[in-house]
């Protein structure tokens, strides 16, 4: 009985594809503000009183060395932290002034998607793959679940490669394709935000390199939020940096500062590779 | 130093060895022996009309089983569709929802139903479907056997859900999708060929069962119309024609156990196929 309901929204408002109203525009440079968050994992606090403007439309990376708190806080702001046991989290993360710790979950995780470390493509074609963020969110109609499935294929830079085996297992693609895919997945569902958690960790530099010129494309689409392990990665791609060590936000700002005149010696000793 | 390796070691070694070695190879000649003496006693009786016949009345000779193949079919068919569904949901919350202190005792408790001896479990069927039925049917059978199945149902279930990294629930959860949508659209569809094959080796271990069904299934020397009949299996008919005096039901009675045994060793076998060669091996 949905399915024809679902129909005439979709032809009604033909440029967004998802079937619900998109949030006010909101034009302040401030996409996620995130304020006084404190992250617990059970007596362990793994992220201290942490204060942040994300900008919308730029890309925003954080820097730090292993267990410092920057993937912590990258899947706080999807509530993703929330599938482990015993965590509690403090604070506001406010998405367009809403904060995301109030919000319903599925909803939050819709607006504000996320790339993992590993690619995580599902036992289904790559087609499906795409398509299955659209058919959660309660996209019914076949065309229009195509043409932004060839579309978020495109902005992810694999429809070339992909066009003519769509509906071939995804895990017959490289590794490299396999990331790409997945941030066509995220893509597909029109994120507001998309968080992506060392997303080249895995991958050779062509790879790499491949990935990174797509999120330059995209950063007009979408905020960017990316966890990195490499220094050079997040020099040459990132807007404003973060650096993060014992779960503090230690410094941030201008990515360009962060690497050639940090006001904090611990950034300055991290960014010249004297420790971590 | 250099420590010499006394002889007597050297001895103790070499029967261990040998010991070992001779256990091995009486398991692996116990399943062909089985095989092997069913197939030379019952091999008389083995053909065409054991499959199309039905029993003759006592006194004739010949007559086959058919009825009773058909009847185990059916009966693991009510079976499956009780003790499957079951056991399947309960896995999935075992693994995907339960927290670790009801898990341990779930599962505790579910170890402890597998241990219960079929013939209490056939007690229970007989007193909560045949007496208020007022007769035996193969729908008591399945109430039985398919409560046999739930326990293993519920483990492999569990198991084979575990088995699925957690990349791929995240995965499914960062688009937005529901916990239950995550479970059953992504972690289920890749664990379905170990799901699958976990099914078939949950019929082959019930398919053989005699005990539950004697007073639940009853037996039936001619073909049961429907569901609420008494029906012949093949289990209880090698069982009723094993203390007959004949020896041509003899013949018949072992010829049923190739039989039986044939299918309980085709199922196992194409479930291991399954395993091996689904997704779930060739995934990275």
């Amino acid at each position: 009985m949905a399915t024809p309901r679902q129909q005439v929204v979709n032809e009604a408002d033909p440029p967004s594809t998802m079937p619900y109203e998109p949030p006010p525009k909101d034009t302040s440079r401030c996409k996620l503000d995130v304020k006084d968050l404190n992250f617990y994992y059970g007596s362990f606090q793994a992220l201290h009183n942490i204060g942040i403007d994300i900008t919308r439309n730029k890309i925003t990376a954080f820097i730090g060395p292993s267990g410092c708190g920057k993937s912590t806080f990258l899947r706080t702001m999807n509530r993703m932290n929330e599938t482990v046991r015993n965590t509690r989290v403090e604070g506001k993360i406010l998405l367009d002034g809403e904060n995301v710790l109030d919000m319903d979950v599925t909803n939050v995780r819709r607006r504000v998607g996320m790339v993992f470390q590993k690619s995580n493509p599902f036992p289904k074609t790559i087609f499906d793959n795409v398509a299955y963020g659209l058919r959660v969110n309660g996209v019914r109609n076949q065309s229009v679940v195509a043409e932004a499935v060839e579309k978020s294929l495109e902005r992810a830079a694999l429809w070339t490669e992909v066009k003519d085996k769509l509906n071939k297992p995804a895990s017959a693609l490289s590794g490299g394709q396999q990331q790409r895919l997945c941030i066509a997945r995220a893509l597909a569902v029109e994120p507001e935000v998309l968080l992506l958690d060392e997303p080249c960790s895995a991958l050779d530099p062509i790879a790499t390199r491949k990935i990174e010129e797509l999120l330059f494309e995209i950063k007009s689409l979408t905020t960017i939020v990316i966890v990195t392990h490499n220094m050079q990665q997040a020099a040459r791609l990132a807007d404003y940096t973060g650096f993060f060590l014992m779960g503090k936000l230690i410094e941030f700002g201008d990515t360009r500062k962060i690497f050639q005149n940090p006001s904090v010696k611990e950034t300055e000793d991290y960014v010249t590779g004297r420790f971590g | 130093m250099v420590m010499a390796i006394s002889p007597q070691r050297k001895f103790v070694n070499a029967v261990m060895l040998s010991l070992s070695g001779l256990c091995t190879v009486i398991v692996i000649g116990v399943l062909f022996f089985i095989l092997g003496y069913l197939f030379f006693h019952g091999a008389t009786s083995l053909n065409l009309h054991f499959f199309t016949n039905l029993p003759k009345p006592s006194g004739e000779t010949g007559g086959g089983m058919a009825n009773a193949i058909v009847g185990s079919f059916k009966v693991l068919l009510v079976a499956t569709l009780i003790g499957v569904p079951i056991g399947f949901l309960a896995g999935v919350y075992l693994a995907e929802y339960s927290g670790k202190t009801f898990a341990f005792v779930l599962r505790y408790i579910v170890d402890l139903l597998n241990g219960v001896p079929s013939i209490v479990i056939g007690i229970v069927a007989y007193a909560v479907v045949v007496r208020p039925m007022k007769h035996y049917s193969a729908l008591a059978g399945g109430v039985a056997l398919g409560i046999m199945m739930i326990p293993i149902a519920v483990r492999t279930t569990e198991e084979f859900l575990r088995a699925i990294p957690n990349s791929l629930r995240e995965g499914s959860l960062a688009l937005g999708a529901s916990k239950a949508r995550t479970v059953f659209s992504v972690v289920v569809p890749a664990a379905i060929s170990g799901l699958i094959s976990g099914l078939m080796l949950n019929l082959a271990r019930v398919a053989g069962e005699t005990a539950p069904l004697l007073f639940t299934a009853l037996g039936n020397m001619f073909w049961s119309r429907g569901w609420m009949e008494p029906i012949a299996t093949l289990p209880v008919m090698i069982y009723n024609y094993a203390i007959a005096p004949e020896e041509d039901l003899h013949q018949q009675a072992w010829a049923a156990g190739f039989v039986l045994l044939a299918l309980v060793l085709a199922i196992n076998v194409t479930a291991k196929m399954i395993i091996m060669r689904g997704p779930a091996a060739s995934r990275r």
